[in-house]
């Protein structure tokens, strides 16, 4: 199930790469999507709705959010041809999606913190 | 060669948060010091204040975009190349193309990739320091030309004092030359002697630039000293050859034209070594007279092999001499055609008024080539009525005090001495030590050089005067004077000169006597005085320039004196 929604490689390269702020750039993600699906949520024009997407899609590309980013990749395309009809339905999709990752998320920036603290005590 | 790792100050400019924050690691990761902006205007304000080396860049931010950041930072940076890496997710091209007239350098697409990213931070570091090293060595050229200008400028500035002792502003010389013709290796120099003849110098050294130049300032001293002191051209010559050949490389030399135009005699003595031909204009008939180049440049053969002799031919009062350099008839047009002697003729047959012949030169030159040269040098001479030039007073340094007043002196001069070895300037240099002399000084050295040749050519040389009546005559006049001189084993000129005080001034008498068959003196005494004819001119002019002048011993020796008053 995991793997349709969510990179563990991308997860792994990230722990290497950002070490003891690993669970903090995790919970920075996590901040900043609640952010950005609220600016989605209220965006009314098609320019403004592109831009939001293209954020989000770039961010969740980094963070290995696979079906996350293809949504918002596909929204930016239909924002961009101004294809708005049923546009409400793919922002709900994009909520869902996230609703979905953001506790695996959180799971894993806990057990990061476990496992530092484990290491930190020995 | 591999540079040392330096680390570089990158700015990081983007607006999600964890982007921001996992692209600052993976640069610190590198070893670089980061700076982070929120958005555009954040970027120009940080590039502003900390002058980072690179920047990454996020093309859609709130605020001011990445496209209109980028301008602004590269417009600050100016000449400095600071890499600007697009950060995007964008895969049209035309929005990459966006990127790419702003300014951006490369692009970086999310998801990040840290291999890739190291790789690119290090090859834009690479064009960095390329740049940085163009701009450092175009600005150390810069420096190095704007300090050969100034050496140059000295040089010449140098070089005009010497070359502009001279008399090149004369009524009866034009010329033409671009102000560093030093440094095309031309050279334009004129000067009076002490007998009121004008020398000129056209001469053009191998090379360009400052070591075309270096030659030009002792040539241009043998030049002038020796034209003061009364030296005739082939003494000159050879002094200039001697030189040149002592101090110049080997594959360097001078082409050169030397002219002596004597307004008394009304003819001009040329030498051409290796310069294109100069013209005799003669203004009645309209001809132009080739003076070609009958020896090699100065500076090439030794002072034993070297040959000055002249050609003498002579020249009606506004008649004129024209020399140019080779940058006028080696002019090429895009073709790679030469200019060529012929089209310069063209210019000579259709020009109507003499004031305007330089300019149509140019003008065909220019189009020819389409453009101007800065190497062409031209010069032309005429010849004025001898009254209408006054050739400037000598400066003399002394005070006076020991001026010799009562004395008399003798020279033999024998045939080895005759054929190579001119007694004038320093037998003027003796009278000249007597002060109530100077102020007749030209005189003096026209008579003194006139009894001489005289004795010489027509006494010891046996030569007929006669000869010299008409233009074809006067030049087989000289070059038969070559002749016997080169076949001169008897014979001499002898001088007494006598020096004697009278009352406050006193009298300077000078008597010429010569080895040879004299002449009919009552005959030519009885002749008018008349300066134009061309033969026998010697005696009218030593008559007219003269107190007293009188021969004796069947015309074998000639006798005249010259007086002076009290000093002021």
């Amino acid at each position: 199930m995991a793997d349709t929604h969510l990179d563990h490689n991308v997860l792994s390269a990230l722990q290497e790469v950002m070490e003891d702020e690993y669970p903090a750039l995790l919970d920075t993600f996590i901040v900043d999507s609640e952010e950005r699906l609220r600016l989605l949520r209220k965006s009314d024009d098609a320019a403004q709705l592109m831009n939001a997407a293209h954020s989000f899609k770039g961010s969740s590309s980094n963070m290995g959010a696979i079906r996350l980013a293809e949504l918002c990749h596909e929204l930016e395309q239909r924002a961009k041809q101004r294809s708005l009809s049923g546009i409400e339905q793919l922002v709900g999709e994009i909520d869902g999606e996230f609703a979905l990752v953001r506790p695996l998320y959180e799971a894993e920036r806990l057990r990061s913190l476990a496992l530092h603290a484990t290491a930190r005590r020995f | 060669m591999q540079a040392p790792f330096e680390p570089l100050t990158i700015l990081i400019a983007e607006d999600s948060a964890a982007d921001r924050m996992l692209l600052s690691s993976i640069v610190r990761r590198q070893g670089h010091q980061v700076l982070t902006a929120c958005n555009g205007a954040e970027a120009v304000e940080a590039f502003r204040q900390q002058a980072p080396q690179l920047v990454l860049m996020d093309a859609m931010m709130p605020v001011m975009d990445g496209f209109e950041a980028a301008r602004q930072i590269k417009a600050l940076a100016g000449e400095t190349l600071v890499p600007i890496i697009f950060l995007t997710s964008l895969t049209e091209s035309e929005a990459l193309a966006r990127c790419l007239e702003a300014g951006g350098d490369d692009f970086l697409a999310k998801p990040y990739n840290q291999v890739i990213l190291g790789a690119k931070i290090k090859a834009m570091d690479r064009l960095r320091r390329l740049q940085a090293t163009v701009l450092e060595q175009r600005d150390l050229i810069a420096r190095h030309h704007e300090y050969l200008l100034n050496e140059q400028r000295v040089a010449k500035a140098v070089f005009d004092k010497v070359a502009h002792s001279g008399c090149l502003n004369a009524p009866n010389i034009r010329y033409l030359q671009s102000p560093y013709a030093l440094f095309n290796g031309d050279l334009l120099l004129a000067a009076f002697t002490p007998a009121g003849d004008m020398h000129v110098l056209l001469g053009d050294f191998t090379g360009h630039g400052l070591p075309a130049a270096v030659g030009a300032m002792p040539l241009a001293e043998v030049f002038y000293g020796m034209t003061a002191k009364g030296y005739g051209l082939s003494e000159t010559l050879r002094e200039m050859n001697a030189k040149l050949k002592r101090i110049l490389p080997v594959d360097m030399f001078c082409c050169a034209t030397l002219l002596c135009l004597s307004f008394q005699r009304r003819s001009v003595e040329v030498w051409n070594g290796g310069m294109p031909d100069g013209y005799l204009h003669c203004v009645a008939s309209g001809v132009r007279t080739p003076l070609p180049a009958r020896h090699l440049p100065l500076g090439v053969l030794s002072p034993q092999t070297f040959d000055d002799r002249t050609d003498v031919l002579t020249m009606a009062v506004g008649d004129r001499v024209f020399l140019l350099s080779d940058g006028v008839i080696d002019t090429c047009d895009a073709n790679e055609q030469l200019f060529g002697v012929e089209r310069l003729q063209q210019v000579f047959a259709a020009n109507h008024q003499p004031a305007t012949l330089f300019e149509e030169i140019e003008q065909a030159l220019r189009d020819f080539r389409g453009e101007a040269r800065d190497d062409v040098s031209m010069v032309e001479v005429s010849l004025l009525e001898a009254a209408k030039l006054t050739p400037p007073a000598l400066v003399y340094s002394d005070s006076g005090q020991s001026c010799p007043l009562d004395w008399s002196v003798s020279f033999e001069f024998r045939a080895a001495t005759l054929k190579r070895f001119n007694p004038l300037p320093y037998m003027l240099q003796l009278l000249l030590e007597v002060h109530g002399l100077r102020a007749q000084s030209g005189a003096l050295y026209s008579v003194l050089a006139e009894l001489y040749s005289n004795a010489l050519e027509h006494g010891v040389l046996g030569l007929d005067s006669s000869l010299k009546r008409d233009a074809s005559g006067f030049a087989r006049y000289y070059q038969e004077r070559n002749v016997r001189l080169d076949a001169l084993h008897d014979g001499y000129v002898r001088v007494h000169m006598q020096v004697v005080p009278k009352g406050e001034g006193g009298c300077l008498a000078i008597e010429v006597t010569d080895s040879g068959q004299g002449f009919d003196v009552t005959r030519v005494m009885e002749r008018p005085l008349d300066g134009v004819r061309l033969s026998g001119r010697g005696v009218s002019l030593i008559r007219q320039l003269s107190r007293s002048a009188s021969w004796s011993d069947d015309g074998r020796t000639a006798r005249v004196e010259f007086y002076w008053e009290a000093l002021a």
